[in-house]
């Protein structure tokens, strides 16, 4: 009798563990099956491997010095993507040129490469500090359409890498105000670039239209006008000759001599017109915000939301002439949450400046006009 | 004693592994380079068990693609810790597409979107937000939107903090055989052309199936056929954030027809629904602005018929609603089934101030179909029960084909 007693007591232990193992494996997948791909093998031609294979660049490819025949340019506005800054190029094939006009982006020949670099200084308030490229976007004009196409740049900088399903860098910097910034930064995949860049379903660049490149800029031989600079360069067509009868949206940062509705305009259309407009894949919202647009509803005032849900922050219209808080337009602007944030993509973290800016302009309506 | 032992051991353990049961696998950049590179005409088969995803999966512009899962409840993408993109599945431009047999779970905004698509079908997927509902849920579960013929099939919608299965601005849309609970509305087809919703079971959502209009879109709806459903005890709390046109939407109502034109309503089971079986209302009823020059607010030619309505006598409306205080004080024995806002389009009726022939609303042979015309647009002051001025029928709708 006593020999049987362990086992007896073994009993229950036993049960304990075929329970214990029995409820536990159950959801448990054996291994890591990956996903199976039935049908073509093809996966297409999607662009270079390395930055450094297209040979836009001289020397160290991240001094990004421009080879022969790649212009760098700038915008008055640019799109917010938490504080990084761009250093842009443009390059057309040789004897090609863009078509001017005065509304959109201009016609861009077939070859057309528009590269976009995303860096951070190490130290905002000193660039001497050193700084770290990111990424690099370019928008390439092929037969077929434009390409986007995202490629990353490696911990030693001095290659970067398509990655067609883009990817996460975190990274860190001391910003103006000599805070340390710390962030998860997102590089879009292909289908996300296309998300932003996309006009009744086709792939265009947002950036490079007369109003946005109106500027001076500083290149290596002096200061002039980007427009003037793309026409002797032979690669701008049908330039007015008078400069003054070109568009021009200000620039943010620098309010002196433009209005508050002039810049809160020009903010709303490079950040949120890609979608926020007739032909972009945020028309199904009713809600258009491209510098052109003239109906008050189809701006937000007092328009209602169509499927915005929690993104409503339980406000009832888009914009309340004269409360910026009551306006779901700036909850959107001032969230970092995912299923609330505006835009959806490219930012973590809140533009404080253009919050401001849109405040401000919001504040600014007079109630009774509409 | 060492038998208590034992026994407590198994306690803990068990409580340990509950707390760790679901090991989830990560195939993020696996599958989303997948889905950049597939081919035209390739089927992507996911495999069995969990797997977690920190951001959208995107997919634009394939042909005849197939996203085929291992079942329902089989294959699970959860989104739970997700930190960047609005939906889960984010979808446009494709032709031709086919989801099959799926769960997609806990998404920060909608579980699947999709847009600008042609031929689309959706088969055996499970769209939902675990755990109690709320707030803080996504807003759609499926979320086909600007499309052209689509077809959801057999798939279930839980926990969304707007729709569970909705379709908006559309062409050719069928909804059948599907089952929606737990959402502010089970089942809501909004400014859609040609939408049939059939055999489908919505229950214990704020509101049942819904058909609505709404202004300043790209474009309005007409012809929806709504039968052979079940909707039942469609009486939870209404959980959607203010601003959304659904937050308007009384707990306890069944089916309702906002401003949409062209509506034929049949063969469904509409039981228990706390405030109202069916509602037939007006955008104006909604009370907000818009500027919107081309919009009908207006519900005109909706046919209501050979319906069964069920609502216990004991069953309070939802008394926070004006609506539900509305006819809990008219009718405090017995709720009609089926009102009508009697908000009338000047521009449509004769001269003796009803509608003409085509445009009328025509209820008829309805078991429990009791009626009241409620005559919202004078303040509420000459209810009616006369269910005779809408004792008439519409020519019936063609059914939805779809090319797939």
């Amino acid at each position: 009798m006593r020999l049987w007693r362990p086992f007896i007591l073994l009993i229950p232990l036993l049960m304990g563990v075929f329970a214990v193992h029995y409820s536990c494996s159950d959801n448990r997948p054996k291994d890591s099956i990956p996903v199976q791909q039935s049908g073509s093998t093809l996966t297409g031609h999607w662009g270079l491997e390395k930055l450094s294979d297209y040979g836009l660049f001289q020397g160290r490819l991240a001094d990004l010095i421009p080879a022969e025949g790649v212009l760098p340019y700038d915008l008055n506005m640019p799109l917010f993507s938490d504080y990084a800054l761009k250093a842009r190029f443009v390059k057309m094939p040789e004897g090609k040129k863009a078509i001017y006009n005065d509304k959109s982006v201009f016609e861009f020949p077939e070859g057309t490469i528009l590269i976009k670099n995303f860096l951070y200084p190490n130290d905002f308030r000193d660039e001497t500090k050193g700084r770290k490229i990111i990424e690099t976007r370019l928008l390439i004009h092929e037969s077929s359409g434009w390409k986007a196409l995202p490629y990353i740049w490696n911990e030693e900088q001095t290659e970067a890498y398509l990655e067609v399903a883009g990817g996460r860098k975190e990274i860190s910097w001391i910003h103006t105000d000599g805070k340390q910034k710390t962030l998860q930064y997102s590089i879009p995949n292909v289908n996300q670039c296309k998300g932003c860049h996309v006009k009744a379903s086709r792939l265009i660049p947002i950036g490079p239209s007369a109003r946005q490149l109106n500027k001076n800029f500083a290149y290596s031989d002096g200061i002039m006008n980007q427009l003037l600079r793309w026409r002797n360069a032979g690669i701008l067509d049908q330039l007015p000759d008078d400069l003054s009868q070109c568009p021009t949206v200000p620039d943010w940062n620098h309010p002196e001599g433009s209005s508050l509705e002039s810049r809160a305009r020009a903010y709303l259309d490079i950040n949120c017109a890609h979608c926020h407009s007739k032909e972009g894949p945020a028309n199904t919202s009713g809600l258009l915000l491209d510098i052109h647009e003239t109906n008050p509803s189809s701006l937000g005032i007092y328009k209602a939301p169509v499927a915005a849900g929690r993104g409503s922050g339980n406000l009832l219209y888009d914009i309340v002439p004269g409360k910026p808080q009551e306006s779901i337009l700036l909850y959107r602007m001032q969230s970092t949450d995912p299923g609330v944030m505006m835009p959806e993509l490219g930012r973590k973290m809140v533009h404080e400046e253009g919050v401001q800016l849109i405040s401000e302009w919001i504040a600014a309506m007079k109630p009774s006009s509409f | 004693m060492h038998r208590y032992f034992a026994f407590v051991l198994i306690l803990v353990a068990l409580a340990a592994c509950t707390s760790q049961q679901i090991t989830y696998q990560d195939i993020e950049k696996q599958l989303q380079t997948q889905l950049i590179l597939a081919a035209d005409g390739d089927t992507l088969h996911l495999p069995e068990g969990y797997f977690k995803f920190s951001g959208s999966l995107s997919l634009d512009g394939k042909k005849s693609l197939v996203i085929r899962g291992a079942g329902m409840d089989k294959t699970v993408l959860s989104f739970k810790n997700q930190q960047e993109g609005s939906e889960g599945l984010k979808i446009t431009n494709c032709e031709n597409l086919r989801l099959y047999d799926f769960t997609i779970q806990d998404t920060k905004g909608d579980c699947i979107k999709i847009q600008k698509t042609k031929n689309l079908v959706i088969r055996n997927v499970k769209a939902e937000w675990t755990g109690k509902p709320k707030k803080t849920n996504g807003s759609y579960a499926f979320y086909p939107v600007d499309c052209d013929s689509v077809l959801i099939e057999n798939c279930i919608a839980i926990g969304a903090s707007d729709a569970g299965i909705y379709v908006g601005q559309s062409r050719d849309v069928i909804v059948r055989a599907c089952e929606a609970f737990h959402n502010v509305a089970g089942i809501e087809i909004e400014n859609c052309l040609r939408a049939d919703v059939y055999n489908n079971l919505s229950h214990h959502n704020t509101g049942g199936i819904l058909i609505f209009d709404m202004p300043e879109l790209t474009q309005s709806g007409n012809g929806v056929r709504v039968f052979n459903n079940t909707v039942r005890k469609n009486n939870y709390r209404n959980f959607a954030p203010e601003g959304n046109i659904v937050h308007e939407v009384p707990p306890g109502t069944g089916i309702m027809v906002l401003a949409t034109d062209n509506v034929e309503i049949f063969d469904n089971k509409v039981h228990d629904n706390k405030t109202i079986g069916t509602a037939i209302v007006s955008y104006l009823l909604v009370k907000k602005k818009h500027n919107d020059a081309n919009f009908d607010p207006y519900p005109k030619k909706v046919f209501i018929y050979n319906n069964e309505y069920k609502n216990a006598w004991y069953r309070l409306p939802a008394l926070s609603y004006d609506l539900g205080r509305l006819l809990w004080l008219r009718f405090p024995l017995k709720r009609p089934a089926i009102i009508y806002d009697g908000i009338k389009d000047p521009s449509a009726t004769g001269p003796d101030g009803n509608y003409l022939e085509q445009y009328r609303i025509c209820i008829r042979n309805n078991s429990n179909g009791t009626f009241a015309n409620v005559d919202a647009g004078n303040g509420f002051k000459n209810i009616s029960t006369n269910p005779a001025p809408f004792d008439c029928e519409h020519p019936k709708l063609q059914p939805v084909a779809l090319p797939l």
